[in-house]
This record gives C-alpha cells, structure tokens and sequence, in this order.
C-alpha cells in the first residue's frame, strides 16, 4: 500500500491505495463520490471521465498513484456553489439530453473540457469530440443540443432530431 | 488484475535501474497496458512509471528535425505546428480522454499492427531514440508487437525529419476506431516514403512500388494501375486481404491528394 494525495473538487484528499487500484476506484470507493460512473471499466465508454490538471481522461484507465499531487474535477464538482446546476448540467435538462443518465456524467465532463479548449464549437465538432463517449438511450442529438445551448449558441429549430 | 509493486523513479537513469529487475515492466500513459492487464494479458511483478521523467518530456523543432520526448502525449504533438502531418495522424487517434493521457513512446514501443504511430515513424524515416542508442525506423520494426528493443531499454525520444510534404489518412475500424488500413505518406530531398499500418500479418511495411511510382510524380494520379498485393495481409470479421489490398491503393491516392 502506498499513500496517494491530490485535490479533488477544491478539497485536498489522501488514502492509502494499492499500486493497481484505478483512480475511478479510489474516487467512488475511498471518497464515496459515486457520480463518476464506470460502465466498460475498459477505456471504451467515457463513462468515468473526470479532469486531471485540466485535462479530461477516463479515470478508469489511469492508477490512482498517477493522479498524486494533481488537481482532479469530477461531476460533483460542476455544480454552482449554491448547489444548483451548473451551465452545462442546466442545458442537459433543458434540452433533454438525457434518459437513464448513466453516460451524463461523463458526457458534462466532455463537454466542459471541449467548451475550456473551443467555446464556440460547431455541431461537427461537438460530435468529434464525444467520439469516446457512448449512450445507449439518447441517440445523442439532445446531447449535441445541450453542448451547443450551454457553449451560448443558438440550437436550430429544424435540428434533425 | 494481479497486483504489482508501482515504482515512481524520478530520473531516466532510476529508471532503467528500476526495470532492470526481474519481471519490471514500463508504464507509460497506460492506455493499452492498463487494458491488458485488467484481461490478465501481462503480469508484472512492478510496474515502472515513466511519468516523472523530464528527460522523456518536451517536443522541439531545429535544423529542421522535430524531437518529441517519449511521454509527449498525443494531443501534445496534435497542437505542435512543425510538422502538420504528424499533428494530424496524433489528432485522430482514439479520443480525446485517451489522447490526453496515451504517449507516442508507448505506441511506438507497443507495435499494434493496427495502430497509427508506426506509420509516421516508418513513413518519415525517424530515429527511435533510446537511453542506450538510436534505431533507423527502417531497422526497428521487427513484426506484430515485436520491436528492435532489447528488454528493459526505454524509448526517450523520436526524431522525425521534417517532410516538404506529408499527410496519414486512415479508414477507421467503425468500434476501435484503430486503423482498418493507415497510409502514411512523406516527400522529402531523400524521397517518397509510403507506410502502410493496419493490413499486414506482419506490421507495417513500406510499399515499395507506390513510392518508385511517386518519386518522379507526386501526384495521385502516378498511383493508376497499381495495386498492393494481398499476400500476407490480415482477414479478419473486418475486411479481408483483398480488401485490405484496395484500401491500401485507396488511401495512398488520397494521402497523397492530401499532402499535395
Ligand atoms: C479507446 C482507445 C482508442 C484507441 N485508439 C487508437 C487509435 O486510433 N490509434 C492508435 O494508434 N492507438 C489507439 N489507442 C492506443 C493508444 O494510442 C495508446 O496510448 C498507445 O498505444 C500506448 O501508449 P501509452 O502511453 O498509453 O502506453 P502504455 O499503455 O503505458 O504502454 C504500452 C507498452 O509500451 C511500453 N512502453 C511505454 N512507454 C515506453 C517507453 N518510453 N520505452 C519503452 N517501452 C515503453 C509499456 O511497457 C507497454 O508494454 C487507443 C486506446 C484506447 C483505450
Ligand atoms: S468505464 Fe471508463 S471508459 Fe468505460
Ligand atoms: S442516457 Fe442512458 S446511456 Fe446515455
């Protein structure tokens, strides 16, 4: 056992951890924040993305000791400070880009990492970038609607859906 | 998983003394290590992780080569801008979780038949950089997954001469989204290079009469009538030999177009 430390939504955390515990793992089950999800647990889905240092990732295909020492955000951390939802998690409802939820919040996660890097993307570019994210309920066009409302961009009425 | 011990060194030279140990294996961003040993296809008893090392780290452009430190991830050399060609093919690999954390040392040193790197690497002619010497590409790749690395050698850098003119297109295997077939192409002084990544039972290879044919015309149209052979390319649910074959004639056009 090793002893692994970073910042995790704002607040400074440490555990002990194995050398082979995943950092998806020591998120839910060391710190209990079950919102990032695991569906594949094989880096295929998206699931589990979470931003380390800024950066997304799929935290199921990363060790917890890779993540010592680094800034990590997971979906409990994209709430406002007053507890209501966040821009992005806000478009979701509104535009419905959910069902059974279990993609969403690998797909806010996405979706805030594309909006840090292109705050004003195009519907291709929306697309691209959730190519390592799957849902198996929404057919994804109330997602790219939600990205594209939350990014301030005006969602086309005649929008294939 | 097996458990393992994880060591954390922070020097190339602790590295290597690290991996030097019996059953010692390199991590690097993990994006096909941590796969495989979740399926019990590798069972280290450490695990070295390479993440710490500044020796492995920065991309850098001068006299006209471009050296990328080995941990340098793909969107790392996606959002360099010295060799468009190279920024492209990291571009499309994967996503951008796994383009955020897989390195191009790792890729390299993996030698997927069907991954991207190789062709790059092959196809500009680049030199594999190790802690213990400098491989040609043309003597590195040896056949699937198997490389010119001796155990417990660690890729530090690759240098890519930089092309006149290069560009990699892929046709995307629609799950993986790892190359069906990928062609990479390069135009330099020393000449055409074309590598070919996803198609053959043996790994990459350079397809020789492609690049006779576009030495004296870098054109698409110098490709006319002419195809790859089938022999020794893979079949698979995916694609068989034969089609694998006219892909590869396929995405050499439009590379070239691409490049051009
Ligand atoms: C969903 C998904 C999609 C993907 N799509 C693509 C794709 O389209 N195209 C593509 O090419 N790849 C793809 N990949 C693979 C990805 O590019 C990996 O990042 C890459 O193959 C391995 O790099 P890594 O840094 O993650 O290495 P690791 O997984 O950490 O290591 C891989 C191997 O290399 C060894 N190694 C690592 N670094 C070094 C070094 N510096 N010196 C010596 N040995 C070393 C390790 O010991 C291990 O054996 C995909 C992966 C995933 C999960
Ligand atoms: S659970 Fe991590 S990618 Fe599916
Ligand atoms: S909402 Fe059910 S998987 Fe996306």
């Amino acid at each position: 056992m090793a002893q692994v430390s970073m910042t995790v939504n704002g607040t400074p955390v440490s555990g002990e951890v194995e050398g082979r515990t995943l950092l998806s793992t020591f998120l839910r089950d060391t710190l209990e924040l079950t919102g990032t999800h695991v569906g594949c647990d094989t880096g295929q889905c998206g699931a589990c993305t979470i931003h380390v240092n800024g950066a997304s990732v799929k935290s199921c295909n990363m060790f917890a000791l890779e993540a010592d020492g680094a800034a990590v955000t997971t979906i409990e951390g994209m709430a406002n400070a007053d507890g209501s939802l966040g821009t992005i998690q806000q478009a979701f409802q509104d535009h419905h880009g959910l069902q059974c939820g279990f993609c969403t919040p690998g797909m806010v996660m996405t979706a805030a990492a594309l909006l840090e890097e292109n705050p004003k993307p195009t519907e291709a570019e929306i697309r691209s970038y959730l190519s390592g994210n799957l849902c198996r309920c929404t057919g994804y066009h109330n997602i790219v609607k939600a990205i594209l409302a939350a990014s301030g961009q005006e969602v086309a009425k005649e929008f294939a859906a | 998983m097996y458990a393992f011990d994880f060591e954390r060194p922070s020097t190339l030279d602790e590295a290597v003394a690290a991996l030097g140990a019996e059953g010692a294996q390199a991590l690097a961003g993990g994006q096909t290590l941590i796969p495989t040993l979740k399926q019990r296809l590798a069972m280290p008893e450490t695990l070295v992780s390479l993440t710490g090392l500044a020796e492995l780290k920065g991309i850098s452009a001068s006299g006209g080569v471009l050296t990328v430190g080995a941990a340098s991830t793909h969107a790392e050399v996606a959002r360099q801008t010295d060799h468009p060609g190279l920024a492209g093919l990291a571009g499309g690999i994967g996503d951008p979780h796994v383009r955020n954390r897989g390195t191009i040392g790792g890729s390299v040193a993996n030698n997927d038949p069907s991954a991207c790197y190789p062709a790059a690497v092959l196809g500009s002619g680049a030199m594999v950089v190790t802690n213990a010497r400098e491989i040609a590409a043309d003597d590195y790749f040896t056949g699937l997954f198997e490389t010119a690395l001796e155990e417990g050698e660690i890729i530090t850098a690759l240098r890519f001469p930089i092309p006149e003119k290069s560009a990699y297109v892929k046709f995307e295997q629609p799950a993986s989204r790892f190359a069906l077939v990928g062609v990479f192409v390069s135009k330099s002084e020393g000449g055409v290079r074309v590598a070919v990544t996803g198609a053959s039972e043996e790994g990459v290879f350079r397809w020789s009469e492609a690049e006779a044919a576009l030495a004296s015309d870098f054109s698409p149209a110098a490709l006319d009538g002419l195809s790859a052979s089938a022999e020794n390319l893979i079949g698979d649910i995916h694609g068989s030999p034969a089609y694998r074959a006219h892909l590869i004639g396929v995405l050499t056009k439009r590379a070239v177009a691409a490049a051009a």
